[in-house]
């Protein structure tokens, strides 16, 4: 029989708290983006964002009840029929869905849209964990390999159906994971060099140049190390490999993405190339963080951020507005508050008695991460312009519970870790 | 095997952190130049309109061009001690119009209390001059020029098109982001298939104001600013004085009158009758005046030189003779009797040769052409060889760029229907049919539709002995540049050159001595024409004529179609002669012809 009488005692308090601060800050910033000094507005006002936001809140409370009162074991359990069920449901929006701001990823529930792909989020980390928990997995073997990015590959396939790049792309934060639970880091990095090179070709405008080095590189590698055919063979390969990528990622960014989707890359290479387009978002929102001085302008009190000087104000670049009425002091709050959330995560997963719930929480911390990275790099000017929303921050009813339940399951794993006899 | 790997994880979160704060530390603490930017109490964001691409006739005269008017924006924020009663009074407007205004722009949605909103928008050169010494009064109103079209004539309406608001759809379907709200995009004619040309690029200077709103010259010397860059000049290949004439023949009639130069397929003249004023489509009483144009019963935006599908009557019958020699089913001395048994025709000629037949557009005649080239006995079923002779036929036919747009560099562009073996077989609901079911297209009778735009492409392809360019309205994109590349390609249709001297032959036979003799013949140079008087019952004929001059090296290609006109050697004919003299001479002399033109008493049974 398990004890189920005082859970509270045993919820992680320090990760809570976190959350909660998150959660609240969020709230302010949402009435600030929003808020019009002439027109004698309430935070409460559920007319605007921040009263909306409130409630969301609200609701969220009340699913982090759920949660807790819910048997631990239900997730893990039941964790492939959700996810067939979010696969049929992400299947469906493209067709039943409405479109808000070029991507169609809502459905409406009466007057309500929920955007299902944020609740795929922590479904699909639940499967992957479970997969990785079951009896018999090696992470070394090729086809629970293949299994692993079958069950990540098939929704970023789906969302990517609703023209929601953004949202695909967090769930390649699941391969940080795989890294963790032992996957060799071999594809991790050629990944990173994938990306390396594709700025590279980006930056160089000629590729010849690009070619030219890499036969150089190539040379001295064979000229200087054991001249052994295999070795040299290899070698080649690997350069020829390289050169057609950047001859594709050529290709790719002329031909294969759309216009305004190349503009939001050339953009991070220099921000002038568009100053009325998308230049303009990501210089709007440097000017709004970076008149925030050391100490900003105060809350409220900002005047960047009001209205649509910035786009997506409340919602994607909500970022700028702390930027601006908090300052460099008030950034760094921030930031120190997600990479400590990220942490604290890391420490949960760590002590977790059950592959499952290790490996789950490895998830959470590396889809906040991807989030937090993706989101407060493309305000300020590092990454291109992705739409996903800041955790906890940005305006939105369905992104807020998304990372609730995804927060959440894991406290409620942590609170029975004593109960799981299970060896890793 | 995993041990390390927590900890570079936990490596890569907090690096990221730090990277992130570096990097903020560096905008918002040491680079000063954004909280310059950011005060926006110093510096203000205008944006500057491009000049649209002006556009002129191919004598150099200017037909569009932009004239500027005023916005009147107000940014809330900075709206200090408003008098209301002054305003009103400056902007001769009512308080209770005042009242809605603020109401109306505060319902927006891309509303914004620190951002210029519009206000009152169009204001004219003369109201600008009232209002712009006053405006010191007003903290927080502003002034923003932009550009409207004007026009230098009431001519070729249809065919420019207008410009106005961007619509939400269109908006919404922008997948580039090109224009925002409040934009102007070309909707109709050449403004919208040359709205890319046209539009130029939007730019964006940023000017200093002191705290009460005055201008003080520009920010770091214009360091951020863009400079907007103008729209393509269009060259039209319309000859505007031809265009004027031609709109003033048409006055009071419905039908059009199409004009080609065949050595290029540039359009010279394309009347619409009835048309409207274009200056009725800009600035402020632009959604009025629209109303009322659009519902006007004389459909005045029904551009029919590209849209009104007529039969084209007699002028198809020297389609169907270049088609006939093709198939080697005629040679020109062929000879048929004018025999009114198989389908009716009028007195005066018998047993004609093809010349004869086209110059006296004999009916029987090109029944019997026609049946030659269905019907050759290659099958035994005469359904089957109908059908087989059909597809000969179309493939001809279809050469001559009938039955489907040309595509002519205006949008709506109609295809016209030239019938196929697959339309017959709707048409009859899949029950057979064979000649004696279809013979009246023989004669541009029966299912044939055509496009005005065709028929004058068809004189030009005649014109041409064999070939045609695509029609065009614009002859340079820029100063000195090309037409769209698809405007320089030959077509030549499947029939050879050498046929078509008979068709020449014929056409000037019908101007010297046939059907078009007393209207269509010109003094001093060779006129080759073709009459064509097309049935609508129970309305009177349509009144047909196609024409091109001189007989050698043509330099112009027309068309006419005056709907319920009666003979086509009436209405049509005498305007088509009338805009060929024009053309060529630069003006006309048979006032005579010209007063029977403009009285427009077609029906009369006196001459």
């Amino acid at each position: 029989m398990r004890r189920d009488d005082d859970i509270s005692g045993s919820l992680d308090w320090t990760t809570i708290l976190l959350f909660m601060a998150l959660v609240i800050l969020g709230w302010l910033n949402i009435f600030a983006a929003i808020y019009d000094e002439t027109a004698n507005q309430t935070i409460w006002d559920l007319s605007l964002s921040s009263g909306r936001q409130l409630m969301f809140i609200a609701a969220s409370a009340v699913i982090v009840l759920a949660i807790i009162i819910i048997d631990m074991r239900f997730y893990e359990t039941f964790a492939y029929v959700f996810y067939g069920l979010i696969l049929v449901v992400l299947f469906m929006v493209p067709l039943i869905g409405k479109e808000v701001g070029g991507n169609k990823a809502w459905i409406g529930i009466g007057s309500f849209g929920v955007q299902p792909s944020e609740f795929a989020k922590f479904i699909t980390a639940l499967a992957v964990a479970k997969f990785i928990g079951s009896v018999g997995f090696r992470m070394d073997n090729l086809r629970n390999q293949a299994i692993l990015f079958a069950l990540i590959g098939v929704p970023i396939l789906l969302i990517q159906l609703q023209k929601d790049t953004g949202t695909a792309l967090v769930f390649t934060s699941f391969v940080l994971v795989f890294y963790r639970e032992g996957m060799s880091p071999f594809i991790l990095i050629v990944g990173i060099c994938a990306a390396f090179i594709f700025i590279l070709t980006l930056l160089v405008p000629n590729q010849l140049f690009l070619h030219g080095a890499i036969l150089v590189v190539l040379f001295i590698l064979i000229y200087f190390g054991k001249k052994k055919l295999k070795r040299i063979l290899i070698l080649t390969i690997g350069a020829l490999l390289i050169s057609g990528v950047i001859e594709s990622v050529d290709y790719a960014v002329n031909k294969v993405l759309k216009k305004h989707q190349r503009d939001r890359v050339m953009v991070l290479i220099d921000p002038d190339i568009d100053p009325l387009g998308v230049g303009w978002n990501v210089t709007q929102s440097k000017i709004a963080i970076g008149s925030g001085g050391f100490l900003g302008k105060g809350f409220l009190k900002g005047t960047q951020t009001k209205f649509d000087f910035v786009p997506k104000q409340s919602t994607d670049f909500i970022f700028c507005t702390i930027g601006e009425e908090f300052g460099w002091i008030g950034s760094l709050v921030v930031v120190a508050l997600f990479v400590a959330l990220m942490l604290r995560v890391v420490f949960l997963a760590e002590r977790q008695k059950s592959r499952f719930a290790r490996s789950y929480g490895y998830s959470v911390a590396c889809i906040l991460f991807f989030h937090f990275a993706i989101n407060i790099g493309m305000t300020i000017g590092l990454f291109p312009v992705i739409g996903i929303p800041l955790p906890f921050f940005s305006y939105g009813g369905s992104s807020l519970w998304g990372f609730t339940i995804l927060l959440f399951i894991l406290l409620k794993l942590d609170a029975h870790r004593g109960e799981v006899l299970q060896r890793i | 095997m995993n041990e390390g790997r927590r900890e570079i994880l936990q490596l890569v979160f907090v690096l990221v952190g730090i990277v992130f704060l570096i990097k903020l530390f560096f905008i918002q603490v040491l680079d000063n130049k954004y909280a310059e930017l950011a005060d926006s109490n110093a510096i203000l964001r205008q944006v500057e309109y491009p000049f649209r691409g002006l556009i002129s006739d191919r004598n150099g005269k200017l037909i569009v061009y932009n004239t500027p008017e005023y916005d009147v924006t107000v940014i809330q924020k900075d709206v200090k001690n408003f008098d209301s009663t002054r305003f009103c009074e400056v902007f001769q407007i009512s308080r209770e119009e005042l009242r809605k205004r603020f109401l109306e722009m505060k319902a927006r949605k891309e509303y914004s209390p620190v951002k210029p909103t519009l206000f009152i928008d169009q204001l004219s050169n003369e109201d600008f001059a009232k209002v712009q010494d006053r405006l010191d009064e007003f903290p927080g109103f502003y002034i923003e020029a932009r550009t409207t079209r004007a026009y230098s004539t009431k001519a070729l309406a249809n065919a420019l098109g207008y410009v106005s608001e961007i619509s939400k759809d269109k908006l919404d379907s922008d997948e580039e982001k090109i224009y925002r709200q409040g934009d102007y995009i070309g909707q109709s004619g050449i403004e919208s298939f040359y709205e890319e040309q046209l539009r130029g690029k939007r730019g964006v200077r940023f000017k200093l104001r002191n705290v009460k709103g005055v201008e003080k010259g520009s920010f770091k010397n214009g360091a951020y600013d863009t400079l907007s860059v103008p729209g393509q000049d269009l060259i039209a290949s319309i000859d505007l004085d031809l265009q004027q004439y031609g709109e003033m023949l048409m006055r009071g009639k419905a039908g059009s009158i199409a004009a080609i130069e065949p050595s290029s397929g540039e359009v010279l003249a394309l009347v619409s009758g009835p048309s409207y004023d274009p200056t009725l489509l800009t600035g402020k009483n632009y959604s009025s005046n629209f109303r009322l144009i659009s519902n006007d019963s004389m459909k005045p935006l029904f551009n029919r030189p590209l849209m009104a599908q007529y039969r084209p009557g007699s002028i198809f019958k020297i389609a169907q003779a270049m088609s006939a020699l093709q198939e080697g089913v005629i040679t020109p001395e062929t000879r048929f009797r004018c025999d009114k048994s198989l389908i009716g025709c009028h007195a005066g000629h018998d047993n004609q040769d093809l010349r004869g037949a086209i110059a006296n557009s004999c009916n029987p005649y090109f029944f019997n052409v026609l049946r030659k080239m269905l019907n050759k006995n290659i099958s035994s079923s005469p359904f089957e060889d109908t059908r087989i002779g059909l597809k000969e036929w179309n493939k001809h036919i279809h050469s001559f760029g009938f039955g489907k747009n040309l595509g002519i560099d205006l949008p709506n562009e109609k295809d016209g229907l030239i019938p196929t073996p697959e339309y017959y077989d709707r048409a009859y609901n899949n029950r057979p049919w064979k000649f004696s079911n279809i013979y009246s297209i023989a004669i541009g009778e029966g299912e044939n539709l055509v496009v005005p735009i065709q028929m004058a492409n068809f004189a030009a392809t005649i014109a041409n002995r064999g070939y045609y360019y695509v029609p065009h309205l614009i002859k340079s994109v820029g100063k000195n540049g090309k037409p769209l590349p698809q405007y320089l390609e030959r077509h030549y249709t499947t029939i050879d050159s050498s046929y078509f001297k008979v068709a020449v032959d014929a056409m000037q036979q019908v101007v010297d001595a046939g059907t078009g003799q007393y209207r269509a013949h010109l003094a001093d140079v060779v006129v080759c024409g073709k009459t064509g008087t097309v049935q609508n019952d129970p309305l009177p004929d349509h009144s047909v004529f196609i024409a091109f001059a001189p007989r050698d090296n043509p330099k112009i290609a027309i068309a006419v179609y005056v709907e319920d006109a009666g003979q086509g050697a009436r209405a049509a004919a005498s305007i088509a002669s009338l805009m060929i003299e024009k053309y060529l001479y630069g003006k006309t002399k048979r006032q005579f012809i010209e007063d029977y033109v403009l009285a427009g008493k077609f029906l009369d049974k006196a001459r």
